[in-house]
């Protein structure tokens, strides 16, 4: 369903798959009663109404890349991210705000994105764990993780990192009390929490750009 | 999910004009609260609203007070300098609510406006007056670990799960809010409503009606205040229940207190003749337990909740005791 991306589609996104999808909402779309339609791609949303079964334009910019998207308004960001941009870094644990496997960043700030819907971020900015690393150079906050065996089996990881980078950021990174919880967001089933703090101070002493 | 419209005004007026006129339509700001709910198919909006893009984020001095958008984030709130200063008690309770992320998205409209956690409202196989007007209410024989001990009716016994309201209906805050009869302002203490016979209403707003700010006025409580709130692990977790305690106190006496409890009631509770009982006194614990057991008049429990007729008192004294040595 990601449409016209001023650049390249994202890597892996297969033709069969991309087809599957738009006859899916196709088969949606017939077996629903149109709601009054006025035509919404057309112009910006402002005062218009976009049809129930109507994709709404989005503009996004992920990981410094600029889209030009077409979305049913009931996608979340996360599944947009996910489905549609194929970049699965992002977790889905919980899909209810619960564990925090879900956090990007938008315009910054760390969100939950299985808690919204993706046209509510038109305009903005969103960094998922794919575009943290500069090139091939992992973020520190990545090497402290790996540094300080941060995780076990890696589910909860895209999301805590990206949270802990927010934390350092904020400035609640104050001391191992403050971390614990200003991270408690990022839920760990296997109970890294430890080593998460560790990681996380050694960044924020490390005194390096985060 | 359901399908549905979406509309995103840069103008107050159109987003309340597109809400009043449509049964089916309904504001959307962080969606913390809102898409969950549609996820479940608790909500099933036609129409979603999007108010994201209204001016309404400032926090700014007005009339002696503050006055918070509707649209200012939790966290935006919580860090904000002038808050901490003037209004410490509502930074603390914002902090105990959600986590980060989610307070990086809530916004004051919608917290106020959340719905509660009554684990048989989200169950859609279970009655629900709530969710289901004369459906009966799953809760009132069923499991009613969380529910109410002030306040209720046999229609239902939820309560109401926001952190930040306790703080702000301890502060006498203001609800400003436009609608397409004008604007109004509401006392925070009748915003929400308490269940009567109509549990599916959560608070006194009409349709189309949206908050703008709330307006809290300047108090002597920027010292001795405490938010204590009770849950099941260290954080995270919504409130078995809370109490927000705000002292002014000068040579040991108490000079005026403000007290308000959460988890307790369908509407956040102030505890108006407990404070009354405080205010004069020595801040000593004998003075704290007192004020408890006033607070506590008229408190009942149901089969599985009876341990907050215990726990209600002691966070109580507990929150004084935090409170005056803050
Ligand atoms: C996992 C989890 C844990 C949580 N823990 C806590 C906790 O411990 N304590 C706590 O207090 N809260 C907690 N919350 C709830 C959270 O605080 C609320 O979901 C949030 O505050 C709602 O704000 P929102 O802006 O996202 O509202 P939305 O979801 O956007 O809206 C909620 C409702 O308010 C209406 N609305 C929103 N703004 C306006 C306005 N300006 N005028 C009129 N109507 C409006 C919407 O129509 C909707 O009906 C938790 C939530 C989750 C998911
Ligand atoms: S307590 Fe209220 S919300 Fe819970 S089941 Fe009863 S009516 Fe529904
Ligand atoms: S998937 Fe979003 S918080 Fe769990
Ligand atoms: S490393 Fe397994 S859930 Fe955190």
């Amino acid at each position: 369903m990601a449409m016209n991306p001023e650049h390249d589609a994202p890597a892996g996104h297969d033709e069969a798959r991309r087809t599957f999808l738009k006859q899916s909402s196709l088969l949606t779309a017939l077996a629903f009663v149109p709601a009054p339609v006025v035509d919404a791609a057309a112009a910006n949303l402002d005062e218009k109404v976009a049809g129930a079964i109507e994709k709404v334009p989005l503009k996004l910019e992920v990981n410094g890349k600029k889209y030009k998207l077409a979305v049913e308004p009931r996608t979340t960001l996360l599944d947009l991210l996910r489905e549609e941009l194929n970049l699965t870094g992002t977790k889905k644990g919980c899909d209810y705000g619960q564990c925090g496997a879900c956090t990007v960043h938008v315009d910054g700030q760390r969100v939950n994105s299985c808690l919204s819907f993706a046209v509510m971020h038109d305009g903005r900015k969103v960094t998922t764990i794919e575009g943290l690393a500069d090139g091939d150079k992992l973020h520190p906050m990545q090497e402290a993780f790996v540094k300080h065996d941060g995780f076990q089996c890696g589910y909860c990881t895209p999301g805590q990192i990206m949270s802990a980078v927010a934390c350092v950021r904020e400035g609640h990174a104050g001391s191992d009390a403050e971390i614990r919880e200003y991270m408690s967001g990022n839920i760990c089933r296997c109970g890294a929490y430890s080593n998460i703090v560790a990681a996380i101070q050694e960044v924020k002493n490390g005194g390096q750009k985060v | 999910m359901n399908q549905f419209q979406y509309v995103r005004p840069s103008k107050a007026q159109a987003a309340i004009e597109a809400v009043a006129k449509d049964a089916n339509a309904t504001f959307i700001a962080g969606g913390t609260n809102l898409v969950d709910l549609m996820k479940r198919g608790i909500a099933t909006p036609q129409k979603l609203v999007d108010i994201n893009r209204l001016p309404l984020t400032k926090i700014e001095r007005e009339n002696n007070g503050l006055r918070i958008g509707a649209l200012a984030l939790n966290s935006a709130v919580a860090d904000d300098k002038q808050v901490r200063e003037k209004q410490p008690l509502l930074a603390l309770a914002l902090n105990a609510g959600a986590s980060a992320q989610l307070r990086n998205m809530a916004t004051v409209g919608g917290n106020m406006l959340q719905r509660t956690r009554c684990a048989y409202f989200y169950d859609l196989t279970m009655p629900c007056n709530k969710r289901e007007p004369g459906t009966g209410c799953g809760a009132l024989e069923g499991i009613n670990r969380m529910h109410a001990i002030f306040g209720f009716s046999d229609k239902c016994i939820a309560v109401h799960p926001s952190d930040m309201s306790v703080a702000l209906v301890a502060l006498d805050a203001t609800v400003l809010v436009t609608g397409p009869k004008g604007e109004r302002r509401i006392p925070f203490a009748d915003f929400h409503r308490l269940p009567g016979d109509t549990p599916e209403k959560d608070t006194n707003l009409e349709r189309g009606e949206l908050i703008t700010a709330v307006d809290v006025p300047d108090g002597p409580f920027t010292k001795h205040v405490h938010y204590q709130k009770v849950r099941e692990r260290a954080s995270y977790a919504f409130a078995l229940l809370s109490v927000a305690a705000a002292l002014d106190i000068e040579n040991n006496t108490i000079k005026a207190a403000r007290l308000a409890m959460g988890g307790v009631a369908h509407k956040p509770w102030r505890l108006t003749a407990a404070e009354q009982s405080l205010v004069g006194k020595p801040a000593t614990e004998e003075t704290f337990r007192q004020a408890a057991a006033v607070a506590m008049q008229g408190a009942k429990a149901f089969k599985h909740n009876a341990y907050k007729l215990k726990l209600a008192p002691n966070t109580i004294i507990q929150a004084l005791k935090t409170a005056a040595a803050a």
